[in-house]
């Protein structure tokens, strides 16, 4: 079988798998987060945190609940890390010289920051080596857990906002955040890990809790193969759109991601809950095809693009992957093409950030796709919760946009968009783009900052920077590789870049939840711009592309449009 | 400027300059009413030469900042200026020269707009020559006249106008009938009739009395009279931004920020590539990439709406309301000269069993003695022509008559007195049947079967009732017959696919109102209906998320005028229904509702298309300007110069140029506004897409390679 044919039957297979799942995945999701019934372990949680369930919250009060539960989280995983030599279970560790039964260090301030900002923010950005760096302890009651928690938050706030278009209260209530953490976490991400955990052991993903095993090589030098409970972390990895890998090869290892199943069930992983969300959000507004409006725009442009990196990919034109066939530097013979293509924009266009290549390695234009896929703003199909919400603001925007067209005071599911709305999802648009090329711009400018490229003085160290911050700003998390993150000046700047990435446009998202649902909704008459045709779901995409990619260009001219048109 | 100056106000020919339109002059429902469109008003190229002086008295940076897109690009334009005063080269002359043309452009906009409304005023404000008013002392009818100025009067002043007096204030006539040249705010020559009491009490400052003597009470304050305040409106000094404009606003501020930011940070990104860039390509790039063409237009599209509706003669009290006319999802029509011509006319006279039809004429004629209107006439008409009543069967001088009213829905007559009384009802069946059951007897079952029979075939009947020696009882039944206009029936259909419900509001019965109004094909209809049900009918409406559009004169609409969303009061109406209402229709044509829901979407679509428009535009100008500016560095971008631009000086230049020159392309259509016509949204949505969409991306690529066609003909630069 050709590679070409091989990689569109893996493509089909996994947009049928997709299919197959998607409606009665979001479906299940559209009822834990409408249930009223509490399960008795939920029920527990509650009162241990001393918050009535039955409460609803205001956006205020909702937002309160997100902004103090990650900053208790970021505060305790940077203490965690802080502390992480006196804690029990840290003999794992390899010594400077190879040697085993070190104690691991403490991290350091700035990598502690800038790790604690990034699994809280759903980023998953490792400027250190999972392996030889973290504790198990550290690894397990931190980094693991923000795996599930950080995912769960990303989907409070977006149900937050599908209610606020989902129904009318004069009040302005949204839910209660604690609830919908709770319920994400035990009803929602808990039991498909479990389940997907089980099926990566059966296609060979490693869970131990062993030491690390040594091995003598034929000549005679010593290597220490690290294992852990690696498939359990590698579920959520995938799962909550996280991407921080248990190794720094993340999911090129062989340990994480063995063969062409576990690679295709992995990408599978990352894309069922935000594409299923879309489901969830048309049950909650009472209209399933409105749902279908957004995946389409959603999957559209992430077909559009996984053609375009096939294709890129399969015809570099550079004479050494000319004779290997592709190019096929940084990928793993055992995807080939055809699987990194498909796990690479669907990670990039996830917030996942797992990677199974690596992206520096890609052609020009490859590596280009990949950063455009985050420049897009995450949300095709987006992260887990972020996805759907970011999604949900670029319909407003087209909703406003198409809606004067039509002659019509903009309204979305019978929502006036009026100045406060169009405030709320402007100042949304305004904060990734913001981010990421102010601090690029800044890195750029600083000589003790282009030290750490890579490629210097080339087109490729350019987008090396630019990847980054336009990956913490997203809260991707992929690194495009080459570049020495691990300066108190990308840790601190990067860190800063995932927070605000992540928390502020949740404060826009929910404000704007709030201001929707206090508006009794408008009935729809043929006067009304109808949002759950084919025609809006491509008007969606053309501001996806529009409205947020375009503001990038410039610099996308100076890194990988550069080195892609000059090969 | 003096011919469109004259046009909205004064004179009514000019207007039908248009093809097609008959603005001004209450355009029928039939004939050339589906051509009467909402165009626009006319685009003389003249006029952009007349306002350069306001173009350039906008500069002033305290304006500017009212819309932050021009006023970024204001700034920008200094920056290079002062670049080029210092390091003066023929790139950045020219770059700042066009820059500040966008600037100028942008204010032309504005200018030509407001000059439009300027004119207009101008003709006003010579209708609001200073008068000497003849006011009453202390505030009484029989009290001594004292001559004041008009500027002096105060609310509650009651003055004297007799023929040839200017009225000096707006006001109600609370004594006399005068007939009134109103031509001054209508623009219609013919005079109208204004009298005490009922519906056409109320007077405008400024127009003049033709015959007899009223007295007037003053009911606004000087320098707030309904002239002052048109002037007001069409100048656009009370001009506040609309809702939707706002939104629309920051839409486009945080666009211009972002794309703010692009530029800012791609210095240390160039000189990082090797290729620094110049503040002036700087700039040129950022004015290229933010939405300049729709931040130019934006403010004149509104002050265009507002004067296409002053262009049919409807003042609209603030831009709000016009919005809200695009967003109005239910029509109140009133069915009595909305729908139907009105005039009823009585048919025939349907008899009870034992009594004959010319009894029923006998009765029905003499309780309408008193009634003057249309119906009333009709039926004494009737009465004469068929059965041959004259003058000397008159009611005698006891009678007394009891008048029309919306509570007691019946008029009638009270005849002479003792044993020979006689009281004589006619009326809505409900109210008459009623009334012979308070007096004692029963209704009649043939009494329900004929008003049943002649509801549903379209008539109006109404009862005549006597009570006399023998008791109350149902004489018989008076046929009357309404009238659907022509060409009702299509506009409706065409509302109805703009996603708009019409409900006719009529004071007949159900059947009768079942019946016509399926013969006009409105939605819905609320029959016998009161002002408090009207009322209720809005309500409930808007509780249901509906915005509710009506017409009214009365005083009684008043209440139903303010609660409406947008409430268009006739002019011929009382003041208090003017008051109320948000428009002013100084033709008192109902029908022009439609037009006014027809101008309000147009002004929307226009916004949006030219949103739409900039903001694919931005794609070509990429094309032109990225390969420019960094080529030198990476020779491989020159592949994005698709246009083949001849140097990256005259790419830069060209994409300058074009986004200024598009603004004076698109100036005529933000007044005219996009063509509107009354499809479903989807399909509307689709042509504009398809037109502004697709356009806004092509256009500038044939655009920009043309004019660098020209420019790279100029030394230095090609």
């Amino acid at each position: 079988m050709s590679p070409v044919l091989a990689a569109v039957l893996q493509a089909l297979f996994l947009i049928a798998l997709l299919g197959v799942c998607y409606v009665p995945f979001g479906t299940y999701m559209a009822n834990v987060y409408t249930s009223r019934k509490h399960l008795k372990v939920e029920k527990g949680l509650y009162r241990l945190m001393g918050v009535d369930p039955d409460a609803e919250q205001r956006w205020p009060a909702y937002l309160r609940g997100v902004l103090v539960f990650s900053a208790a989280s970021v505060l305790f995983l940077y203490l965690i890390q802080r502390i992480q030599s006196h804690l029990p279970l840290d003999r794992l560790a390899l010594g400077t010289d190879g040697s085993t039964g070190h104690n691991l260090v403490n991290v350091d301030p700035q990598q502690s920051f800038n790790t604690a900002a990034s699994f809280v923010s759903n980023t998953n950005w490792q400027s250190y080596s999972g392996e030889t760096t973290m504790s198990h302890v550290t690894q397990m009651t931190g980094l693991a857990v923000q795996n599930f928690v950080s995912a769960a938050v990303g989907m409070a706030v977006a149900i937050a906002l599908v209610r606020g278009f989902a129904r009318y209260r004069s009040g302005g209530e949204l839910g209660n955040f604690w609830v919908d953490l709770v319920r994400g976490t035990l009803r929602i991400l808990l039991p498909v890990a479990v389940v997907g955990a089980l099926i990566l052991v059966a296609g060979g993903v490693t869970q131990s809790l062993s030491m690390p095993e040594t091995v003598t090589g034929l000549g005679g030098e010593v290597q220490h193969l690290f294992t852990g409970p690696i498939a359990s972390q590698e579920v959520i990895k995938e799962l909550g759109t996280n991407g921080g890998g248990f190794f720094n090869a993340n999911s090129a290892h062989p340990f994480e991601n063995p063969n062409p199943f576990t690679n295709i069930f992995e990408i599978f992983l990352i894309l069922i809950i935000p594409f299923s969300l879309t489901r969830t959000f048309g049950k909650m507004v009472g209209s399933v095809k409105q749902g279908y409006a957004l995946l389409g725009a959603m999957g559209g442009v992430w077909l559009l693009f996984v053609v375009l990196m096939h294709v890129t990919e399969f015809l570099h034109p550079g004479a050494a992957a000319q004779a290997a066939g592709a190019a096929m530097e940084g990928k793993e013979s055992r995807f080939g093409i055809g699987g990194s293509s498909l796990f690479a924009v669907s990670t990039t266009m996830t917030s996942t950030g797992a990677v199974d290549s690596f992206h520096s390695s890609f052609t020009g234009f490859g590596g280009g796709i990949a950063l455009f896929d985050m420049m897009l703003g995450e949300v095709t199909p987006g992260g887990v919760g972020s996805g759907l919400y970011g999604m949900l603001i670029i319909a407003v925007i087209t909703v406003f946009i198409a809606g004067l067209m039509v002659g019509r005071t903009p309204e979305y599911l019978g929502k006036k968009l009026g100045s406060r709305e169009i405030t709320m999802a402007a100042l949304y648009i305004l904060v990734t783009p913001t981010v990421a090329l102010l601090f690029t711009s800044i890195s750029m400018a600083m000589p003790t900052a282009r030290a750490s490229m890579a490629n210097p003085g080339m087109a490729h160290g350019f987008t090396e920077v630019l990847y980054a911050f336009t990956s913490g700003a997203n809260n991707n998390g992929s690194a495009f590789a080459g570049l020495n993150a691990n300066t108190d000046w990308y840790n601190t700047a990067i860190g800063i870049a995932m927070l605000m990435g992540r928390f502020l446009p949740m404060v826009f998202v929910l404000a704007l939840a709030g201001s929707l649902t206090e508006q009794k909704p408008i009935p729809a008459s043929k006067g009304t711009l109808r949002t759950n045709t084919p025609m809006f779901a491509m008007l969606a995409a053309s501001v996806v592309i529009l409205v947020c990619g375009l503001t990038y260009f410039p610099a996308l001219a100076l890194g990988p449009l550069a080195e892609g048109f000059s090969s | 400027m003096t011919s469109e100056g004259k046009t909205a106000v004064s004179s009514t020919p000019t207007l039908t300059a248009e093809p097609g339109q008959t603005p001004g002059k209450a355009p029928e429902p039939h004939g050339e009413a589906s051509a009467a469109r909402v165009g626009g008003g006319l685009f003389d190229p003249k006029m952009l030469w007349s306002a350069l002086p306001d173009a350039f008295r906008k500069l002033d940076p305290r304006l500017m900042v009212k819309s932050p897109v021009m006023f970024v690009v204001e700034i920008g334009s200094v920056l290079t200026l002062i670049l080029a005063c210092f390091k003066p080269s023929g790139f950045v002359w020219g770059i700042t020269v066009w820059l500040w043309f966008t600037v100028v452009f942008a204010n032309l906009a504005e200018a030509v707009a407001e000059g439009r409304g300027k004119a207009q005023a101008e003709t006003l404000r010579k209708a609001k020559t200073e008068t000497m008013a003849r006011r009453l002392v202390g505030g009484k009818r029989d009290g001594a006249e004292e001559q004041v100025p008009g500027t002096e009067l105060t609310i509650g002043d009651l003055v004297v106008c007799e023929a040839g007096d200017i009225i000096p204030g707006d006001g109600d006539v609370i004594e006399g009938v005068a007939s009134i040249d109103e031509s001054a705010i209508t623009g219609e020559s013919a005079p109208v009739i204004r009298e005490s009491g009922g519906d056409r009490s109320a007077v405008t400052g400024g127009t003049k009395v033709l015959s007899d003597r009223v007295i007037i009470r003053i009911s606004t304050k000087p320098g707030e009279t309904f002239i002052d305040r048109m002037i007001g409106l069409v100048e656009g000094a009370s001009r506040q931004k609309t809702p939707n404009e706002i939104a629309l606003n920051i839409l486009l501020a945080s666009l211009t920020v972002v794309f703010l930011l692009a530029v800012m940070t791609l210095p240390p990104m160039a000189n990082y590539a090797k290729a620094p860039q110049t503040l002036t390509v700087l700039v040129a790039l950022l004015v290229c990439l933010i939405p300049t063409t729709i931040g130019a237009l934006l403010s004149s599209i509104g002050i265009a709406g507002m004067d296409r509706l002053v262009q049919r003669n409807v003042l609209a009290m603030s831009g709000r309301a016009v919005e809200a006319a695009g967003d109005v999802s239910t029509l109140l029509l009133d069915k009595t000269g909305t729908i139907t011509y009105g005039n009823r006319r009585a048919d025939a006279f349907v008899p009870m069993a034992g009594v004959s039809d010319a009894q029923v004429a006998e009765a029905a004629r003499l309780s309408s003695l008193a009634d003057e209107t249309p119906e009333g006439r009709s039926i004494v008409e009737l009465a004469d022509t068929r059965y041959g009543f004259d003058d000397a069967n008159g009611a005698g001088d006891d009678a007394v008559f009891i008048e029309f009213t919306a509570q007691t829905r019946m008029s009638g007559v009270d005849l002479g007195g003792g044993a020979s009384a006689r009281s004589i009802r006619k009326g809505a069946a409900g109210s008459v049947l009623a009334w012979v059951e308070e007096n004692g007897s029963t209704s009649p079952e043939q009494a329900r079967t004929v008003v049943d029979e002649i509801s549903s075939a379209g008539g109006t009947p109404l009862l005549v009732a006597v009570r006399d020696a023998d008791g109350a009882r149902v004489l018989g039944v008076i046929h009357l017959k309404d009238v659907v206009k022509e060409g009702m029936r299509e506009r409706f259909d065409e509302l109805r696919k703009m996603g708009i419900r019409t409900v006719m509001i009529t004071g007949d019965n159900p059947r009768t109102a079942a019946a016509i109004a399926e013969e006009a094909g409105v939605d819905d209809y609320l029959a016998e209906a009161t002002p408090e049900d009207k009322m209720a009918l809005i309500k409930r409406e808007q509780a249901g998320g509906h915005l509710v559009a009506m017409t009214g004169d009365g005083t009684n609409d008043a209440p139903a005028l303010a609660q409406a969303d947008v409430g268009v009061a006739m002019n011929t109406g009382t003041s208090a229904a003017k008051e109320a209402g948000n428009m002013v229709d100084l033709d008192s044509n109902p029908t022009k509702l439609i037009e006014i829901v027809e101008i309000g979407k147009q002004l929307l679509i226009t916004r949006g298309a030219l949103t739409t428009f900039s903001i694919a535009n931005d794609v070509a100008k990429y094309f032109a300007i990225l390969p420019a500016m960094f080529a030198v560095a990476y020779p491989g971008l020159n592949k994005l110069n698709i246009m083949d631009l001849s140097t990256p000086k005259s790419a830069i230049l060209s994409a300058v140029i074009f986004n200024a020159l598009i603004i004076i392309a698109l100036i005529p259509l933000s007044l005219k506004g996009v063509r509107y016509r009354p499809l479903s949204a989807d399909r509307m949505l689709r042509r504009n897409i398809l037109v502004y969409g697709i356009g806004g991306l092509i256009i500038p690529f044939v655009g920009i390679k043309l004019i660098d066609l020209l420019v790279s003909l100029i030394p230095g630069i090609g």
